[in-house]
């Protein structure tokens, strides 16, 4: 059997420090998208309890309990990451584990520059630690999470990974210069 | 120009894909004639005024029901594609 490599999403692009940020990647162990069908969101909700000790996040929420996270990305859909998940009756499960780019975006001018790409508030006041949006980041459709007072998390799919460097790169520093002159 | 997602809230354009007009949540019935399913497949109207329309919100997937002013550009009400009664 052919022995391959595991290369994470931002290998090789990550960590670096930009513009007084620090960009680095969000090892997330195993991911598994979980959607309830119709009628059985409560019946998976608890059965993901039981299982991760999480229920479905609700809207704009991501929790955490230990290593264990639970992320809302959409309509009727969660992300369970850092936690393998049995079987959940009543539910469309599948196996993300590596399909996104978890990017940690961290320093005290990360809202200036998220503020350059991305169409929401996301100041403290309106977003608080553990607030998710499903929104854009620049061109690219995206997850962005307030893990802390000064930093945030950024999804977007794997494919987008160099991209998503690139323009939170190109912010920080155009936010940075603004201090040159 | 900024829309309601009654899903997760009140976004920005750009977040959105817009679907036309709500002519999906009319179908005729299977045996309501040609005249009725000519005009539900070819047929659409060019409205200046008040319209009611489909955005699809990209990054949450959620289809909204709109109300907009296609003359002013305003933006009104918005309700779950799905909760509208057909
Ligand atoms: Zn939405």
């Amino acid at each position: 059997m052919a022995r391959l490599i595991a290369k994470s999403p931002l290998a090789g692009l990550v960590p670096v420090e930009v513009g007084g940020l620090t960009l680095s990647e969000v090892e997330t162990g195993p991911v598994t998208s979980v959607a309830p069908f119709k009628g059985k969101q409560t019946a998976v909700s608890k059965a993901l309890k039981a299982a991760v000790g999480l229920g479905m996040p609700k809207v704009g929420r991501m929790d955490r309990k230990g290593e264990a996270r639970a992320l809302w990305v959409g309509r009727g859909r969660a992300l369970v990451m850092g936690a393998a998940l049995p079987d959940l009756e009543g539910a469309a499960q599948t196996d993300q584990t590596g399909a996104n780019a978890v990017l940690r975006v961290e320093g005290p001018a990360v809202e200036a520059v998220l503020a350059r790409l991305v169409p929401l508030d996301l100041r403290a006041t309106a977003f608080p630690v553990g607030q998710t949006a499903r929104t854009m980041v620049a061109h690219m459709m995206a997850s962005v999470t307030r893990v802390g007072d000064a930093a945030f998390e950024v999804m977007v799919m794997r494919s987008m990974a160099q991209t998503l460097v690139h323009d939170i790169g190109g912010a920080a520093k155009a936010v940075a210069a603004r201090d040159l002159v | 120009m900024r829309i309601n997602c009654p899903h997760c809230g009140t976004r920005d354009r750009r977040e959105f894909t817009w679907s036309g007009a709500d002519v999906a949540l009319n179908r005729p019935a299977p045996d309501a004639g040609e005249a009725a399913w000519d005009d539900y497949v070819h047929l659409r109207e060019n409205p200046a005024g008040a319209s009611r329309e489909l955005w699809y919100h990209d990054p949450c997937g959620t289809f909204a029901l709109v109300e907009r002013d296609t003359v002013t550009h305003l933006v009104g009400d918005a309700v779950l594609a799905e909760k509208v009664a057909r």
